[in-house]
């Protein structure tokens, strides 16, 4: 547990070998990097095995930083930040094995990468709210030189657009945070001074403050109509980097809206939940219906994360205990779903057929020239509709029992969300992967085809990845509870207890 | 009785800045001769560094003492630091020169530059309007030299011409201003003409003296919409004087002003905490800052010229320290300091990279930083580093100083004055200030060089100076504290 | 015995991963493996039946263990004489299916580790008391449907196999929702303790603190959920061309064991669990499954694609099973209600759709052979004549037919007899109405009989048909043998489920 705090600086210092090492031999960053991303997540698996689950956080480090500002040095964990913890450790795990074939300034992309998992471990663990903003903020410029260095279509476009939006979600974060801290006198950012000052905030204050800080984070989480960034920018993403935004770093805008928008401004949240709650479902929906119609295989997987994280919403709008460990427990889950299918889509197809357009992929019979690319997305597809048996399948249906006590109309059209994925899922996998199934027997297409298309074979780091995803997925999806026994105690603090109406668990 | 040791003993700094430049000329016109320009630099610059570094010794002897003959002079935490951050500045100034700029008279430029300094130093502890007035003329007319100084380009020239120009303009305003406050308070001291001030009625003249001054100000510190010189002398002065423009300049004219505001002006200051405003120099510096902010970032994102862009972008952080300005009231200068030197240092090192690309083949047009990882990866770090910390990017200095400065601005009446709407816009377009300076980066770290440029080999000297800058920007921002504590 | 249950459902599971991991096995291992596995189910189950006692209501060879604390699931199977039977029917249907597909030459292997796992998640469907791993069974038996479609079908698979997934995950994604909505309100899934609660009419109470018109929301998601997958008419758009283009074997698997899966639930979920909300709906929904029963036989006439038409007979079959279930919730709680009727209504609800399960895969089949023989025709005027020359074929197919039309003596007449019986006592004029649905199925199955098998020679040569192979004759034999058997021996199901049957007519009073 105590060890948590090393996952940053581990990075950091593995980001600097990476860099150094990369110079002289890409073999040695990989594996510098690899080693360093494996550390990172034993250490998050290491805190799990020793956690335990109570409310409130637990403290790690508090040393004043700079007293001046009244900022204090303080990382703390509970459950919904151990579990957001192990996510990224896996997914940065699984990245780097995704990466592995990168050969352009090798050092320079792991030492990126790794700075960026820096700054999530980071988010992830901080119990201030400046050193929360300053660790989001770390995120934010690795993101553009990934995606613009090493990114495919449209890249430079989709890093700039990614990132200003990044920023501008931040800059709303800090203003609020600057409001809040000021009106309080301007004495802390420790989020429990903040809540407890919460009180004497008028009500006006708080929506205000609300809004600028919800509307910030929600903007990384890529809630609609401010979700425009994540497809363009996850698409033009090399591999990892898709991965990684997609499954990790979209979670640090709901993270932030979970962590320090909703419990520090009780009516702030009040005020607003309907609004947020619609603009998650029109997202849900909206995203979907987007991606039912995109031509771009990796579009509809980016529309899909839109989709995604609108539940995430959803969840975190109704407030009550149920939703929102739904709604955390979906972060995790669709932080690896995510993972797998830009995994699939960027790393095991297009860098083997160069194209991602449906209607060239039509043509390729994939699911025999790539028949484990076919299972791990046919697996990734399954869980990101939600298919039971998979992780996406609890949590979407934690969602819908605490939204449903907060009003029915909403899981109804939660629920209505849940077969537009299905719809558009079921296509990308029919047409991807299953575009030419051909009726004349396996000797003439090996004949019609072998020639053609003489795909590399699926390297041993694409397989080890899928399969920790595919593992974690299937794991969760059947065992929960290894989640939700973090998450739900966390909820029980007194911080969240004032804002989480009902829900007795 | 005129205590002339006392004096002596606070401006040890100023007399050995003004000895070493003598050194420096004698020097060079002892062992100068027959050597090419290149080891005269050299040699100057040594000299330079080494008064810079004696300068830097008294200040910290000189200490903050307070008042020194009547209040002539103030020897305050904030002069100090201010001494100290400006003789920083230059010496990293200095550190940069050899190498990386081909002038025909290297003595003269260091000269000159120690007396721009000692300028600064001057500017840091004036408290009576004609030490400040000549301390801030002995910077400028250095500065228009300085700006000039590079006889083989008519844009230097012409740089140095519009800024002699208008410089003068403004000298002539804030002159005006003076003689004004002077009749109407019988002082020269900056305490005492607050305590006049706050006697007396507020009368027209007062407020035309306010406005004479901030106009000058205005102009001094590259607001809008006095800003009309900085692009053209960013863009046409050589390099290294375009970095002390940038950086020790802006740093040494900021704390003149804020003290003349706050200590010589305060009951005429008005208020922006609320809408109902009171009249006074701080809506008007308010308006400044708004301007400046605005213009500064959105002229910014039209640019090709990376000189320009930086300039632009000085007019933005222009607006942000005039937020510094307002708040100082309420928080004291230290956030305004602290903002001001750290933006200095990543001034002087983004100029310090240019002036390197300079010699490599020209560094004009953002294409010309092309590649800059492939050429030199040691630039493309630093230069990482300096824009990053201009955009204000954690961990780097930037992103403490404006968060302190806002910190402090939103303390002031929260969000209900103009100055807390204010902040918020600098917030959000500090945002869009990310999409200028990561144009800078894109060309520097993802693109790659055009085909004729080759490897730049970084001078040792210079490499130091930028490791140096960029390690202190890394270090003042992990550690704020080290310098926020000093207030 | 304390995992039988476990074992039914996983056996076939662990076959699939066997197959998967025999990545060089040669075509003829694959299927004798496959065909092994999906044989272990007859034998479990007819194990259970040995050991089952028919005169105890309540599920048997029970597992109930802690599985999700935080959402209060527990992994529940439990077996009663419905269950059992389905569980026979899956033993049964899946070989022969199997059998009938072993002339799939594109990629067996994949083909029966599909099958395989089909055949689990039908039996964990049968068995699973917990909605959370019933939903389980129940969305993943679309899974390997989608693949075993798309990639074995005709040649409009690709449409056919993504219709059928997303109408049934529309409707699963509501009946998500309704169960959303029980666990909000009651905090529990477990279909034997929400049946509790349904009975005693606590959880209408519980469901009405929401307020409005949310509590028949719930029911109608799940309704949705269970009528799609029957399916109920009119959602039953996605039926015809599913079973037309679905390979063979597929077809066999889809109308014979997965139709009734959908039945089940009614039986097992909607029923029990919203007894006040059915009887409320059972006014249209009587009306509906008629719609179904006229319908089907109606449009199955009109057919000339002779999968099609089959197809269609089986949505007019399953909706006997509504109709006849549809009734007894309509009688429920009126004065004069007879459990007599009742009992015989519920009978022959279940009886049919073991029968169902039965003639159907025979029929699919048949036509499957029709297919083969032709060169890939099954259009009703394609053939004729076939009777002399393939006698057998002709003989078995008959009795197939007959038994669908439900000629006394063979299996389907005990089931449709029962039923009509029942909905009789219950609800007349919907008998009446129903005969109707009874003519027009006797006529097109006639039409079916008469056109293929004798008549006048149509474009498939009759002279160069050739008559069953041995292989044939193994594969439709089973399902023709029980067909006699339960023709003449009803009893040995219905003894199963008598007193299931018996108990639930005793309880039919609302809350």
């Amino acid at each position: 547990m105590n060890a948590l705090p090393c996952t940053v600086y581990v990075s950091l210092v593995g980001a600097l070998l990476a860099l150094i090492a990369g110079g002289r031999s890409a073999t040695a960053a990989r594996w510098i990097a690899l080693i360093t991303a494996t550390v990172g997540w034993l250490i998050t698996l290491g805190a799990a095995a020793d956690f335990v689950p109570g409310p409130g956080l637990q403290t790690l480090v508090n040393v004043a930083w700079i007293p001046e500002l009244g900022v204090r040095y303080h990382l703390a964990a509970d459950g919904i930040s151990l579990t957001l913890l192990v996510l990224t450790g896996l997914a940065a795990t699984a990245g780097i094995l995704f990466s592995w074939n990168i050969e352009e300034r090798v050092g320079e992309f792991f030492a990126l990468f790794l700075t960026l998992i820096a700054g999530v471990y980071g988010v992830f663990l901080s119990a201030d709210i400046f050193v929360f903003f300053v660790f989001y903020e770390i995120a934010i410029v690795p993101k553009y030189f990934l995606i613009a260095s090493w990114g495919s279509t449209n890249r430079e476009y989709g890093a700039m657009k990614l990132v200003l939006y990044s920023f501008a979600g931040s800059a709303l974060v800090l203003a609020g945070v600057l409001w809040a801290y000021a009106a309080n006198g301007g004495q802390s950012f420790a989020l429990s001074d903040l809540a407890a000052a919460g009180a004497n905030f008028t009500a006006g204050q708080q929506i205000g403050m609300f809004a600028l800080i919800f509307l910030g984070f929600a903007v990384l989480a890529g809630m609609f109509p401010f979700h425009t960034w994540a497809p363009t920018g996850h698409v033009a993403a090399p591999t990892a980097a898709s991965m990684l935004l997609a499954g990790v770093v979209m979670k640090l805008g709901a993270y932030g809206c979970l962590r320090v928008a909703m419990p520090l401004f009780p009516a702030g949240l009040e005020f607003w939940q309907p609004t947020i709650a619609w603009l998650a479902i029109i997202g849900i929906i909206y995203a979907g219906f987007v991606a039912l119609v995109q031509e771009d295989f990796k579009f509809v997987i980016g529309y899909s994360s839109v989709s995604h994280m609108g539940f995430v919403l959803l969840g975190l709008a109704a407030a009550n205990t149920q939703a929102v460990s739904g709604a955390v427990l979906q972060m995790f889950s669709h932080g690896v779903i995510a993972g797998l299918l830009f995994a699939v889509v960027g790393r095991m197809v297009y860098d083997r057929t160069h194209t991602r357009k449906f209607s060239d992929l039509r043509g390729i019979p994939l699911h025999r020239l790539l028949p484990f690319a076919a299972l791990t997305f046919v697996l990734g597809g399954l869980a990101s509709m939600g298919m039971p048996g998979f992780s996406g399948f609890p949590a979407e249906l934690t969602i819908l029992i605490g939204t449903w006590k907060t009003s029915p109309v909403w899981a109804t059209f939660a629920a209505g969300g849940i077969l537009v994925a299905a719809a558009f899922t079921l296509r990308a996998i029919q047409v991807s992967f299953f575009g030419t199934t051909d009726h004349s027997g396996p000797a003439a297409t090996a004949g019609a085809h072998g020639h053609e298309h003489d795909y590399a074979p699926i390297t041993w780091p694409e397989r080890t990845g899928a399969m920790l995803l595919i593992a974690a997925t299937i794991y969760i999806g059947l065992k929960p509870d290894v989640l939700l026994e973090w998450i739900v105690p966390a909820l029980q603090s007194p911080l969240f207890q004032t804002i989480l109406k009902g829900g007795a668990s | 009785m005129i205590n002339y040791t006392a004096i002596f003993h606070a401006l040890r700094p100023e007399a050995s800045l003004v000895v070493g430049a003598l050194v420096v000329l004698g020097l060079d016109l002892w062992l100068g001769r027959g050597r090419t320009e290149g080891q005269r630099l050299r040699l100057s610059s040594l000299v330079g560094l080494l008064a810079v570094a004696a300068a830097i010794c008294a200040s910290l002897g000189a200490g903050s003492s307070g008042e020194v003959v009547d209040g002539v002079l103030i020897l305050d935490s904030l002069g100090l630091a201010t001494r100290v951050g400006v003789l920083g500045l230059t010496g990293l100034t200095l550190l940069l020169a050899p190498g990386t700029s081909r002038v025909r008279n290297p003595a003269e430029l260091v000269a000159i530059i120690l007396f721009a300094t000692s300028g600064f130093t001057l500017m840091a502890v004036a408290q009576q309007l004609l030490l400040a007035f000549l301390a801030l003329e002995l910077a400028s007319l250095s500065l228009y030299i300085l700006a000039g100084f590079d006889k083989s380009r008519p844009a230097s020239a012409e740089a140095a011409l519009k800024y002699f120009l208008l410089g003068g303009v403004s000298a002539a305003f804030m002159l005006f201003g003076f003689s004004l406050l002077y009749g109407l308070t019988g002082s020269l001291v900056l305490p005492e003409i607050a305590r006049a001030i706050a006697v007396n009625e507020q009368s027209t003249l007062l407020m035309v003296a306010l406005v004479m001054i901030l106009v000058a100000f205005g102009f001094k510190a590259a607001a809008a919409p006095f800003h009309l010189w900085a692009p053209d002398v960013y863009q046409g002065a050589p390099t290294i004087s375009a970095a002390l423009i940038a950086s020790a300049s802006k740093l040494a004219g900021f704390v003149l002003f804020v003290r003349l505001l706050w200590s010589g002006l305060l009951p005429a200051a008005g208020s922006v905490a609320t809408f109902d405003s009171v009249p006074g120099w701080l809506p008007v510096v308010a308006g400044l800052a708004g301007l400046s902010l605005f213009l500064g970032n959105f002229v910014a994102l039209a640019q090709s010229n990376v000189r320009r862009l930086l300039a632009y972008s000085a007019i933005a952080h222009a607006g942000a320290l005039l937020l510094g300005v307002m708040a100082a009231g309420v928080a004291g200068p230290g956030p305004l300091f602290y903002y001001a030197a750290t933006y200095g240092l990543a001034t002087v090192g983004a100029f310090g990279v240019i002036a390197v690309v300079e010699q490599a083949g020209g560094c004009q047009s953002l294409s010309d930083l092309a590649g800059l990882h492939r050429r030199s990866p040691l630039l493309a770090a630093c230069l990482l580093i300096f824009i990053l910390s201009l955009a204000g990017i954690p961990p780097l200095a930037g992103f403490f100083g404006k968060f302190a400065v806002f910190a402090a601005a939103l303390k002031v009446g929260g969000l209900g004055g103009p100055l807390g709407w204010l902040t918020l816009a600098a917030i959000f377009l500090s945002a869009i200030g990310l999409y200028y300076y990561l144009l800078i980066l894109k060309q520097a770290l993802v693109l790659g060089p055009a085909a004729d440029r080759g490897k730049i080999s970084v001078p040792a000297n210079a490499g130091l100076a930028l490791i140096l800058a960029a390690g202190l920007i890394v270090a003042l921002g992990l550690f704020p504290s080290v310098v926020l504590g000093l207030f | 015995m304390t995992a039988l249950l476990s074992l039914i459902v996983f056996t076939p599971w662990i076959g699939a991963a066997v197959l998967a991991a025999l990545s060089s096995a040669k075509p003829g291992t694959v299927r004798a493996i496959a065909l092994l596995f999906s044989l272990s189910t007859l034998g479990l189950g007819l194990f259970a039946v040995a050991n089952f006692d028919p005169s105890r209501v309540g599920s048997q060879f029970v597992e109930r263990h802690d599985w999700i604390t935080a959402l209060n699931v527990h992994y529940h199977l439990g077996l009663d004489g419905l269950s059992l039977i389905l569980v026979l029917l899956t033993g049964i249907v899946t070989p022969v299916a199997l059998l009938a597909s072993w002339r799939v030459e594109r990629d067996p292997r994949l083909f029966a580790a599909l099958f395989l796992m089909l055949q689990g998640a039908a039996l964990g469907v049968f068995l699973a008391l917990d909605f959370f791993h019933w939903f389980v069974f129940w969305e993943l038996s679309l899974v390997p449907a989608f693949f075993l479609i798309k990639l074995w079908g005709g040649p409009g698979a690709t449409r056919a196999a993504y219709q059928f997934v997303i109408y049934t995950i529309g409707g699963s994604a509501f009946m998500l929702l309704a169960f959303a909505a029980l666990y909000a309100a009651t905090g529990t899934m477990d279909f034997i303790q929400l049946a509790q609660l349904g009975a005693d009419g606590t959880l209408a109470q519980q469901l009405g603190a929401v307020g409005g018109w949310w509590p028949k929301a719930v029911f109608l998601g799940a309704l949705l959920g269970l009528a799609v997958k029957v399916p109920l008419w009119p959602f039953h758009t996605w039926l015809p061309p599913t079973y037309a283009e679905a390979p063979t074997g597929a077809s066999m698997f889809l109308t014979g064991v997965m139709s009734k899966m959908g039945v089940y639930g009614f039986l097992r979920i909607l029923w029990p669990i919203f007894p006040t909300q059915l009887h409320g709906a059972s006014g249209w929904l009587l009306w509906l499954a008629l719609g179904g029963v006229v319908f089907g036989a109606f449009a199955a006439m009109r057919q000339t694609d002779l999968k099609r038409m089959v197809a269609y007979s089986s949505l007019n079959h399953l909706s006997y099973c509504l109709l006849a279930l549809f009734a007894v919730s309509a009688a429920t709680g009126q004065p004069g209600t007879t459990s007599v009727a009742a009992i015989a209504a519920l009978s022959g609800t279940i009886l049919q759709m073991f029968n169902h399960g039965l003639s159907a895969a025979a029929l699919f089949y048949c036509v499957g052979l029709l297919e083969a023989r032709s060169g890939g025709l099954r259009g009703l005027n394609d053939f004729g004549g076939v009777r002399t020359a393939a006698p057998i074929f002709a003989g078995l197919c008959g009795i197939a037919l007959f038994s669908s039309l439900g000629l006394p003596g063979l299996n389907g007449f005990v089931g449709e007899f029962l039923i009509f019986r029942g909905v009789f006592g219950l609800a007349p004029w919907a008998a009446a109405v129903a005969c109707l649905g009874l003519l027009a199925t006797a006529l097109f199955l006639l039409t079916f009989w008469q056109r293929v098998f004798h008549g006048p020679t149509g474009k498939v040569a009759s002279s160069g048909f050739q008559d069953l192979s041995r292989h044939e004759i193994l594969t439709l034999s089973p399902l023709i043998a029980l067909m006699f058997v339960l023709g003449v021996w009803p009893q040995f199901l219905a003894g199963l489920i008598n007193p299931l049957v018996t108990s639930w007519a005793s309880r039919l009073v609302l809350p």
